[in-house]
């Protein structure tokens, strides 16, 4: 692919409000975890929750569209001058050549499971109040900020479970080729919700303590919430040495099972093979790879073998979930702005939690942070129904 | 270079329409349309454990793209996939929903797989061994046209044959009060770079400011209205009737899809 450019950045997560705190986070090697607090939820379990969400108001011309999920989205615009940039971009291009790219697994789904306990007593209707398309739909969130930002240009949602807000990036990619835009929004927005933490204890896939990818205790996820986005344009004659770049993408699929990853990795060694011939990149150019590393015991078996056929045991890597804890259909936005800070920065973030690495993993898992330039880094995404995506950046020069 | 493809396969199901020829002789008006519920077939592609565990939404999905994969003659491990829906399984969502308002909260954890948005994606590419590229993509009410934008770059761009799947189901009570989708609909594509034998048509989509098309049975019209990937209705009739010719169809607010449709004779 042709590469693109980072015009600007922003994550918000149980780590930090902005980029400033959510790399004080990464080279501190502190944990946003806490046990669950959440609504009326009674698991014992750990997440990654967002301080303030409830108290974020929305534009009252856009109240309909008021839920945690644009809440949060509200957040991270707000942040890093990020609404400012995508403002420039409309003008500069015109708001039809701006298209906005966005990846929710959930998107507002908890404002139908509390209006599930407000129906009416008699007719079992909804309240009155409650918007289903403004907010538990999947688009929501890319409407809210097509409309908060006045962007026109084409917009969808990918909804691929945990892989969506990586896969955003290849649409992006794909339409800025075919000159359907100039400028692309892309990101991911997900949200704490009973229907995740119900349903991943349901599959016994939540740990109750703070998650520890790789550990060879590893017993499930901390589920998380975030949004992260980043603006994307082609790269113009010159761009600056510290300018991040988008240099390849990879998709692929396991077809082995809904909610299992491929015993041997083959759908992720696949995905990570074609971003790297995407990128024209040999395994030896990618100086780190932050992983899927979810912290339930099949992932991590599966991604290290992959990590491991296609890279050998040398590269460095980590998972950032012990962190931010798992933001699901946001993680891979998340992750790609935490790449951008690594390699901005020159630090690669340690796998926090994590205190005894399992030796049956092969994989050059960094528990501590590890200070060093880095010119290329993978991120690894990887969802129910066996999708699987891997982003690649790097520094322009 | 406005996105194009050759349309190598066709899948239709929805109210009184049981797959694509049924569907192109209502278009053409070559039959009269007589409405009735969707009937949906068991996923025979499925294992038997599998098949009970499978809503209608991944029903409908499997139909249509099993019919369109077959009329392409292409193996489905051959082709990358672009799923595209409205909604997802409206009736799994409500179980949830209800669960989650009751002690205990308790959901099984099938439900919780199915409660995906791509979980049609995932039951296609384990049935079939697809391992190539799948996206799921929703646009609420335009999400047919995002579906088919997308399929359109990724031939036009990356030069692969994709197969396009879009579709929605009803939602149940009460959530059908605030989605009124009425019944289940969905139609399919194989769309490749080149023109091969076999080849029906080529499309070339341009975002366009004109109105949607509409269509003069009103029951065709209020189809193409209630459920979202009936939007699609003026396209697989310009297909059907076999002719030159542009169909602008609903996308966004701001946008609708054009799409140039030149039959291959």
């Amino acid at each position: 692919m042709r590469p693109l450019v980072i015009r600007a950045l922003t994550a918000a997560s149980c780590i930090g409000r902005g980029l400033e705190q959510t790399l004080a986070a990464l080279i501190d090697e502190r944990s946003g975890l806490a046990p669950c607090r959440f609504e009326t939820v009674t698991l014992d379990t750990h997440v990654g929750e967002v301080a303030g969400v409830d108290a974020q108001a929305l534009p009252a011309e856009l109240h309909r569209f008021d839920c945690r999920n644009n809440r949060l989205a509200e957040i991270a615009l707000r942040q890093d001058g990020f609404d400012e940039a995508a403002g420039r971009a409309a003008s500069r291009w015109g708001p039809r050549r701006v298209g906005v790219f966005l990846g929710t697994s959930t998107s507002g789904i908890l404002q139908t499971e509390l209006a599930y306990r407000c129906r009416d007593p008699v007719s079992g209707a909804l309240p009155p109040e409650f918007d289903y398309g403004a907010t538990h739909n999947s688009f929501s969130v890319a409407d809210y900020l097509r409309r908060r930002l006045r962007l026109e240009g084409p917009a969808v949602v990918v909804s691929c479970a945990c892989a969506s807000s990586a896969k955003v990036f290849a649409t992006a990619r794909r339409m800025l080729e075919a000159d359907l835009i100039d400028a692309a929004l892309v990101g991911g927005v997900d949200s704490l919700c009973l229907t995740t933490l119900y349903g991943f204890h349901s599959l016994q896939l939540c740990s109750p303590a703070p998650c520890r990818p790789f550990d060879v205790a590893r017993d499930g996820i901390s589920i998380g919430e975030a949004a992260a986005f980043a603006l994307l344009e082609r790269v113009p004659d010159g761009a600056a040495a510290d300018d991040v770049l988008l240099l390849g993408v990879g998709e692929s699929n396991d077809a082995y099972h809904m909610s299992a990853p491929h015993p041997e990795g083959d759908g992720a060694r696949r995905a990570m093979q074609l971003a790297l011939s995407d990128a024209r990149l040999e395994p030896g150019d990618i100086d780190y790879i932050n992983l899927h590393g979810t912290g339930t015991p099949s992932n991590d078996r599966s991604e290290s073998q992959a990590v491991t056929s296609v890279f050998g045991a040398a590269t460095p890597c980590s998972s950032t979930k012990g962190a931010t804890g798992h933001a699901l259909g946001a993680a891979g936005a998340l992750e790609a702005v935490i790449c951008a800070l690594a390699l901005r920065h020159g630090v690669m973030p340690a796998g926090v939690n994590t205190a005894h690495l399992d030796p049956t993993l092969t994989a050059n898992y960094l528990r501590t942070k590890r200070v060093a330039p880095m010119a290329r880094v993978l991120s690894n995404s990887f969802g129910f129904g066996g999708t699987n995506c891997s982003l690649i950046l790097g520094r322009a020069g | 270079m406005n996105p194009a493809a050759f349309v190598q396969g066709v899948g239709v199901l929805g109210p009184g329409f049981s797959n694509w020829p049924d569907a192109a002789a209502v278009l053409a008006g070559r039959r009269d349309y007589a409405p009735e519920p969707t009937v949906l077939p068991a996923p025979s592609l499925l294992p038997a454990t599998e098949r009970r565990r499978t809503g209608r939404v991944v029903k409908l999905a499997l139909a249509i793209a099993s019919e369109a994969v077959a009329h392409a003659g292409i193996a489905s491990e051959n082709l990358r996939s672009v799923f595209s829906s409205s909604g997802g399984d409206g009736h799994n969502c409500h179980e949830i929903c209800q669960a989650l308002a009751s002690q205990p909260r308790e959901i099984s954890p099938t439900r919780f797989a199915n409660s995906v948005h791509n979980a049609s994606a995932g039951y296609w590419s384990i049935a079939t061994g697809a391992t190539l590229a799948s996206t799921v993509l929703c646009a609420f009410d335009g999400s047919f046209c995002a579906g088919l934008l997308e399929a359109l770059t990724q031939v036009s761009v990356d030069r692969e044959p994709v197969l396009l799947v879009a579709y929605d189901t009803e939602y149940p009570d009460p959530l059908r009060a605030k989605r009124p989708v009425p019944d289940a609909f969905g139609m399919a594509l194989v769309l490749t770079p080149g023109r091969a034998e076999g080849s029906a048509a080529r499309l070339e989509a341009v975002l366009e400011t004109a109105s949607a098309d509409t269509l003069q049975d009103p029951r065709l019209e209020a189809l193409r209205r209630t459920v979202p990937a009936a939007r699609s209705l003026p396209l697989i009739r310009q297909l059907a009737v076999g002719e030159q010719g542009r169909v602008v169809l609903d996308y966004l607010d701001v946008w609708n899809l054009a799409v140039d449709v030149a039959p291959c004779r």
